[in-house]
């Protein structure tokens, strides 16, 4: 299954990008996907594992299955307002 | 202009333009809140600031907190528009408006609204100050997981 992950803010500037594909086994979860793209990208490192996450636009948590065509987000604690 | 009740946009926003929004002749009193771009912060002087979001999920999210909003205080409409990219000290960062037939309410909706904004909605700000820049992180926990598999 394959899918995409957004990085935004403190994350996007640590990996030098906004979006990366990802193709993972099936069953994997979003703690597989970050392993994954620590490996790949290892700026990622220090910044992925205090990392919110949504998927498909909804908050979501390290232990949640991902399901092909996900869109995965990354990203640090919200600053708006 | 837009009007739409929950946007993410780069254009300039004003009070007056998202209040008009929420109006309607069943509204007899609107709150608004202004954000605005405050020119120190933690003893820095603040040269300007610049805007990030995930603006789909803000705007959806957004919607979510005008729901909670809504669960609560017996309002009409909530419009919360957010700006994002480079804003110069003394800009409107944020807009909200709560409109209701009565006054009751409506001023404890829009506090909520920028206190869950600032806990919940995915948008943050990069600090440009004289002598260098820094992201703001909020020092929230995230919030609960809603993704359910």
């Amino acid at each position: 299954m394959r899918g995409t992950v957004k990085l935004f803010a403190s994350l996007r500037e640590a990996a030098g990008r906004s979006e990366i594909e990802w193709e993972l086994a099936d069953g994997a979860t979003v703690e597989i996907l970050v392993a994954h793209l620590q490996e790949t990208l290892p700026r990622l490192e220090e910044w992925a594992n205090h990392a919110w996450i949504a998927v498909n636009r909804q908050y979501a948590s390290f232990e949640t299955a991902l399901q092909d065509g996900d869109e995965v987000a990354l990203f640090p604690p919200v600053s708006g307002g | 202009m837009s009007d739409k009740l929950f946007e993410i946009t780069t254009a300039p926003i004003s009070v007056d333009e998202v209040s008009r929004r929420v109006s309607s002749p069943a509204v007899g009193a609107v709150v608004s809140f202004a954000g605005i771009v405050r020119g120190t912060n933690a003893g820095r002087q603040v040269r300007y600031l610049e805007y990030e979001a995930y603006p789909e999920m803000a705007e959806s999210t957004l919607a979510q907190v005008a729901d909670e909003i809504k669960a609560r205080w017996p309002v009409e409409k909530v419009a919360i528009v957010h700006r994002v990219g480079r804003q110069d000290i003394g800009d409107t960062s944020v807009v909200i408006a709560v409109a209701s037939a009565q006054r009751q309410g409506a001023f404890e909706a829009g506090r909520y609204a920028i206190d869950r904004i600032k806990e919940i909605v995915p948008l943050w700000k990069k600090e440009y100050f004289e002598g260098g820049e820094a992201w703001i992180e909020g020092p929230e926990k995230p919030p609960k997981t809603e993704a359910k598999r």
